[in-house]
Parts: structure tokens; sequence; C-alpha cells
């Protein structure tokens, strides 16, 4: 027992990720951390993308369930798992019943090496950036054994769209990659590293988020990454692969209930992993916003007022919206439901006001509200892009981000050179 | 324009190579399919994405409105040509009162003239409106389709305010107007115009520069001109591809002769075309309808019909300019209180024979696009 205890123990403290640690418990408890706060995001960015779009539409999206529509994810969730599990007649049952999990691991597993903090990770690899590369990657194959497994065309072409888009943009965004992971090499030693912790600390040190790294090539890596992430996790403008007009809904047309909803939380993690690339590779990953600019101690503990700040933010607009409830007794439910949601929210921004608390999560805090933003680009391409054509989408893909990457990529590689050698020999 | 009776004719029935290539791939789009606006089926035969040849299977929203017509007296029957072209059902009810009068040999007063004017125009703007948020969002773009059905809904609260229903408004009566226009009627129409005007624009911001949408829809259908008079294409479609045809110029109706507007025409016969030529053509029923409601000349809204009408024998044809192309109808009358034949000659029906020739050698996506773009509607095509 007390063996157990001080190998719990032994971990707190430690300022390795617990994997790199290599204590199996910690690794549990980050695994069930990531797993469970990676569910919750995805509930909230269905609510958020139903919700922001509506509004960018002249419409008010979910009303109805919960104040303001705050249930309606909860509300969808048990109707997917109520709804009777269609396997089609001529389908190929193995496949069709694997095809889903198959997304859905490869969507997750990436995450096993999001660096949220410096510690806040569950390992530290030191080929993070090619494993969550390799890994995402790979759902590919379970989006083509959907649509073989169907046995029936529209999923079919979706998902030979799907693979091909996936597969021809893959190679931009390495290009991208690489010319980021390049910029980790401009240290003393002169050695980069793969690792997604080492490129943040590679940020850290040298003092600048890679986006501004030799103005403007640094942007320009991040832009084609940027467009190469929406084309990979298959969303507006490059939906292809389910276009709803076209292809009904692509690869996942025959799927229904469960496993249609281990698709859509497979795409929303997927867009969140790609989006955490962006984030560690370009934006300083956790570091927060002018950290050269606003450097101190004053300047740091008044970016550590920011997670609470927003927190209490988001109860004051619940507040708000709780007054402006109509006085019927009929909306008591909801408006009793909006404040007490504007509560909780109130209660966590006054628990991040703690410092010991606040120190621990600011991290996971600008971390998280990078990708936010990521994730409201999402919706804002949806909400004002039409669908580009299969063939104009690999025209763009081969013809302008494969030259614009490798032209970024020696360019990059001049200009370090350059640095190395003549400037700062 | 070239004589059409020197263009070979549409070699649209054998088939390239045997129906079943190893190649080939057979799919069946729709009858339940979201973008076939309603229940359209297209078989495509595809090599890849790229389509070999389609046919369209037809039929599944008919209702024999022409049976119809045959056992129902002249009065009866003009609800029901509301429901064939339900999104341009004013139109439709303004084509067969013509007919109805030609035949009976009598007119429209002036006012009723005038006031049909108006709402012909204004039913142009939301038939458009409607096919512009439904195409663009067949081509992906979702957002148009939410601000177009925003200012449709101000046309059809005037419908609703002037004669109680909103889509199938059965407006116009044989002879004139049932109903007098509602207190405030030229106002709301005059404040719809002036809140209307900027939200063209609004629509134009979103779509005509915009790279992606100009992209998939250059070069995409193209029809030339002899192609479109061969197949008997008419409207905006024939219109985009350079043909200044409009039968409220070409042979005036109602009392479309005092009104000034332009035709505009488009050169490459595309998609984009279409896009442009409709759009300015809200503009221009915008002008129309400007000119028409400041100037509705006082009098009787209803000119002398029989109570029991009973036509002499004989047969008559007669058009307009729908907002989807010629609407005709043909009307044979034994002399009785009922049609002895009631033919209608519906734009979408004829339009989307041109679908096979515009999509050939495209791909799928095309398709959609080009579906969207001929602006049917399944109910006029199936009738």
């Amino acid at each position: 027992m007390g063996q157990i205890v001080q190998y719990i123990q032994s971990y707190l403290g430690s300022d390795k990720t617990p994997g790199a640690a290599g204590n199996m418990f910690w690794v549990l408890v980050y695994i069930m951390l990531v797993f469970t706060g990676l569910s919750v995001a995805v509930i909230a960015m269905n609510w958020l993308e139903r919700k922001i779009l509506a509004h960018m539409q002249v419409r008010l999206g979910p009303m109805r369930v919960g104040p303001h529509g705050l249930l309606q994810p909860i509300a969808d969730a048990i109707k997917l798992l109520l709804k009777e599990d269609i396997m089609p007649a001529e389908a190929d049952g193995l496949i069709f019943w694997v095809a889903p999990f198959v997304v859905v691991l490869a969507a997750f597993t990436v995450f096993v090496v999001v660096p949220f903090g410096p510690t806040h990770a569950i390992t530290d690899m030191n080929i993070g950036i090619l494993f969550m590369l390799g890994v995402s990657s790979l759902s590919v194959l379970g989006i083509v054994m959907a649509g073989w497994a169907s046995n029936s065309h529209y999923p079919l072409i979706g998902a030979l769209r799907s693979s091909a888009q996936m597969v021809s943009y893959e190679v931009a965004m390495g290009l991208a990659v690489v010319s980021a992971v390049l910029m980790t090499s401009l240290n003393a030693s002169g050695t980069g590293t793969l690792s997604m912790i080492g490129i943040v600390q590679a940020q850290q040190e040298q003092g600048e988020w890679f986006i501004f790294k030799f103005f403007p090539l640094g942007l320009i890596a991040f832009f084609i990454f940027a467009v190469a992430m929406v084309a990979e996790t298959n969303r507006a403008p490059f939906d292809l692969a389910e276009a709803e007009s076209e292809l009904t809904a692509g690869f996942h047309t025959e799927y229904s209930g469960f496993r249609w909803s281990l698709f859509f939380l497979a795409e929303y993690s997927a867009m969140i992993a790609v989006s955490s690339i962006a984030v560690t590779l370009w934006l300083g990953g956790w570091l927060r916003p002018f950290p050269n600019l606003l450097s101190g101690t004053p300047w740091d503990q008044i970016f550590s007022l920011f997670p609470g700040v927003t927190f209490l933010f988001f109860a004051a607009i619940c507040f708000y919206n709780t007054v402006r409830m109509p006085k019927h007794p009929l909306f008591r439910i909801q408006t009793i439901g909006l404040a007490g949601f504007g509560v909780v929210l109130g209660l966590i921004g006054l628990v991040l006001f703690v410092p010991a608390v606040s120190v621990r999560v600011q991290d996971i805090f600008w971390f998280s509200a990078k990708v936010a933003g990521f994730m409201y680009m999402y919706i804002w391409y949806r909400g004002t892009f039409p669908r580009y054509r299969f063939d104009q989408l690999m025209q763009m893909g081969w013809k302008v981000l494969l030259p614009m990457g490798l032209g970024v990529l020696i360019l990059t590689a001049s200009v370090a050179l350059l640095q190395q050698t003549i400037w700062h020999p | 324009m070239t004589d059409p009776n020197t263009i070979s004719p549409l070699d649209l029935e054998t088939p390239e190579k045997p129906f079943l290539d190893a190649n080939e791939l057979v799919i069946n789009m729709g009858p339940q399919h979201p973008a076939t606006h309603g229940v359209l089926r297209v078989i495509l035969r595809l090599d890849g994405e790229k389509v070999l040849g389609l046919e369209c299977v037809i039929g599944y929203l008919h209702r024999g409105v022409e049976k119809i017509g045959e056992h129902r007296t002249y009065t009866m029957f003009n609800p029901y040509v509301d429901r064939m072209d339900y999104v341009a059902a004013v139109s439709n009810g303004l084509g067969y009162c013509e007919t109805v009068e030609k035949l009976l040999n009598v007119e429209a007063p002036p006012r009723a003239q005038h006031v049909r004017v108006i709402l012909t125009e204004l039913n142009r703007i939301a038939s458009h409106q409607l096919w512009l948020g439904t195409h663009a969002l067949d081509i992906g773009a979702i957002t148009p389709l939410f601000y177009t059905f925003r200012d449709r809904e101000e046309i059809l609260k005037i419908y609703e305010k002037y004669c109680g229903a909103r889509l199938t408004t059965h407006a116009f009566r044989i002879g004139g107007l049932q109903y007098e226009t509602y207190a405030g009627f030229e106002k709301e129409v005059k404040n719809f115009l002036d809140f209307f005007r900027p939200k063209i624009d609004e629509y134009e911001e979103l779509l005509t520069t915009n790279r992606i949408w100009v992209e998939r829809t250059k070069n995409v259908g193209a029809i030339s001109a002899q192609d479109c008079i061969a197949l008997g294409v008419t409207g905006p479609v024939l219109r985009a591809s350079g043909v200044k045809w409009d039968l409220r110029k070409a042979q005036p109706y109602a009392n479309y002769k005092n009104f000034d507007f332009e035709i505009p025409t488009g050169q490459n016969g595309d998609t984009y075309d279409r896009y442009l030529v409709r759009m300015a053509e809200m503009r221009q029923s915008v002008r129309i309808i400007e000119q028409a409601v400041g100037a509705i000349p006082e009098g009787p809204i209803m000119a002398k019909v029989p109570k029991v009408m009973k036509p002499a024998a004989g047969e008559v044809y007669h058009s307009i300019e729908a907002p989807k192309g010629e609407l005709g109808y043909f009307i044979v009358s034994d002399g009785s209180t009922q049609p002895y034949r009631v033919r209608v000659r519906p734009p979408s029906f004829v339009n989307l024979q041109a679908l096979d020739l515009m999509c050939r050698g495209q791909l799928v996506a095309d398709v959609i696009a080009v579906i969207g773009t001929l602006d049917i509607v399944l109910g006029e095509v199936d009738r």
C-alpha cells in the first residue's frame, strides 16, 4: 500500500510529463483528463458551431432545449445513442463495423503528444510532430474502409475524394511543418527537435513565435498549414468528401446512430488536433502573448488574471441574458438554468484567481484559447465560402500550396544558414 | 444569330459506348437527393468524376394538372395553375388569366393591369431570390440562402396582406382582380423597394467576386445560343447565352410596353453569366415596380366578364415571360363551360432538356451547379 502511495507521490513536483517520467498512474489520469476534456470540447463545439453559424446567417439556432439551446448537444447525443443501428444488407459487416473505430482511434491517439503545458502532456516523444502527422493520417484508412464497406456509390465516391484530398494536402502540410522544425535548430548547439514540447521551448528560447520568425517566411508557412489543415479535416470550403448537395453525406451516408456519432466525434477531435499542431508550431503553444514586449513580473501577474477574467466574462454574459429572459412563467426553469450555468462559470472563474491554481492552469488556458481561435475560423469559413470543386482542390494543393511550401522551405533554410554563418557566426 | 434550321439535330439517343463498361459507374441521383430541387431523378454515367452522359427521369410529382383542366370550369381551374410553379404562382396566374381573356375577347382594365405588373414583378424577384439561395447552397455557400429568405419574406407579407395567401396566391381573376389593393399598398411596396435595393448589393458582395464562386461557375454548363434555340430553352438561360429575347419586350402583354426597362444579357452562356443575368433582372424588376407603383390609375379592377364563361369554340396560345422563361398556355374551347384541352408549356420542363448537353464532359459537382442554374421547379416540370 505504502509503495503504491509512494509511487503515486513520486511524480508530484516533477518537471517532466508523466509519460517521460515513466509514471503509469499519472499517465492514466492524464489520459482520462484529456479524453474527458476532448469530449466536452466536442460537445461545446457542436453547440457553438450551430449557434455562431446561426448568428452569421441571421437566425437564432437552437433555442428550445435548455436556455439558448445549451442542452441541445446532450439531447442530440441521447438521440443518436437511442437510434436504431442500421447496417445495409449488402455491406461488408466487419469492415463496416471497424471503420468508425479506426477513425476515432486515429483522432484521439494524436492527443498523446499534444502539449497543453510544459508538463501538461501525456508524454513527450522526441518524434512528437511526426507521430501526430503519421497517426492523424491513419484516419484516411478508416474513411476508405467506411466508403468501401457501405457497398454504395455515394460513400465510395466520397471516400475516394476524401482519401485523394487528404493524401495530397499532407505533402504541402509536411513541407510547412519542416520549415517550422527547421527554425527550432537556430540555437547555440545547432540541433533542432521534433518534440512538441521542444518546439514550444525553442520558441521560448528564441523569444519569438515562429509565425513572426523571418517575416514573412514564418507567416507564409503558417498560412500553407492553415489552408492544408482545413483540407485535411474535410471541412468547408474543402468539404467535398461530405458535400451534402452532391454526395448526400459522403463516406458516412450509410451510417446512422452511434456509429455516425463516432465519425462526428472523430471529425471534431481531428479539427482540434490539427489546430493544436498549428498552435504548437507557430503560435507558441502554451506561451502567453507578448512574452518579450510585455515581460516582467507585473505583466506576468496581469496575464495570470486572464483565465479567471475570461470565465467571469462568460458568466456575465449568462447573467445579462438571464435578465433579458422573458418573464413568462413558462420560461422560469430556463431562466433558473441559465442563471445556474452563469453561477457555475463564475465560480470556475473565481477559483482560477487563486494563485496556486492559476499558475498551474495558465498554460492550458492559453493553449486552449489559441485552439479556440482556430475553431472559430473553421466556423467562419463554413459560413462564408462556397465549396471547391474536386479538380480545383487538387490544383490548389499541387500547383499552389506545394510550390509555395517548397519555396518557403528553401528560403527559410537559406536565411537560417545566412544568419548562422554570416550575421551571427 | 445563325439560322436555327442549319443546326444538326442533337444526338442524345445513341450512347457512344455500350451502356455498361468496366470503367463506367452508373449513379442514380435522386429522386430523394438534397440538391435536385425536388423529386428530379438523374441517372448519371460517370467515368470517375467525369460525366459521360445523363438521363433525367421525371414524373414523380405528376398530378395531371392539364387533365384536371378538362373537368373544371375556366374559373375553377384558375387556382390549379398556381400549384405548377409554386415559387412563381403569380406569374402562372397571370399567364392563365390572360389566355382566357384572349379567348373571351376581354381586356382587364388599366388599373388591374398595373397591379398585375407590380405583383408579377415582385414575384419575379421572389423567384430569383429563391433560386439564388438554393443555387448558392448547392455550390456550398450556405449563408446566402438565409439572406434571401429573410428578404423574400417581405414580398410574401405583401402578398399575404393583398390576397391572404403567401405562396399559392391565386391573386388574379379572369378579367381583372378580385380584390382592390389594401390601404397603404403602394407605400409598402415602395418601402420594400428601398429595403431591397441595398440587399441585392449585399448578395453580390457575398458571391460576385468571391474567388471560389467564380471558379465554380465560370465555364460551367456553358451552352451556346444555337443550342439554346434548338432545344427551345428560354428565359435567363437563353439570355445568358447572348440572345436578347424577353417576351415582355418581344410580345408585350399586360401593359409592359408602358414601362422602361432593359433586357440584361450575357455572352458566354455559362453558369456565372446566368447568375449575373438573374441578378441584373432583379434590379430591372425593381425599376419596373418603381415606375408602376407611383402611377396606378384609378378605375375599375374588373372587366365585364360573364358569370358563366362560355368562350366561343376555338383555340388560343398565349405566353408570358415567367421568371424561369416562356410560360405558355394553349387552350382549346369547344364552346362549353369547360376547356376541351389545356396544354401548358412550362419553362422548367423545356429548359431541363438542356441538362444532358450542358453536363457532358463536366464533373459531378458541376451537375449540381447546372441543375441549380437551370432554376427548375419540379411542380412545373411534371405538372
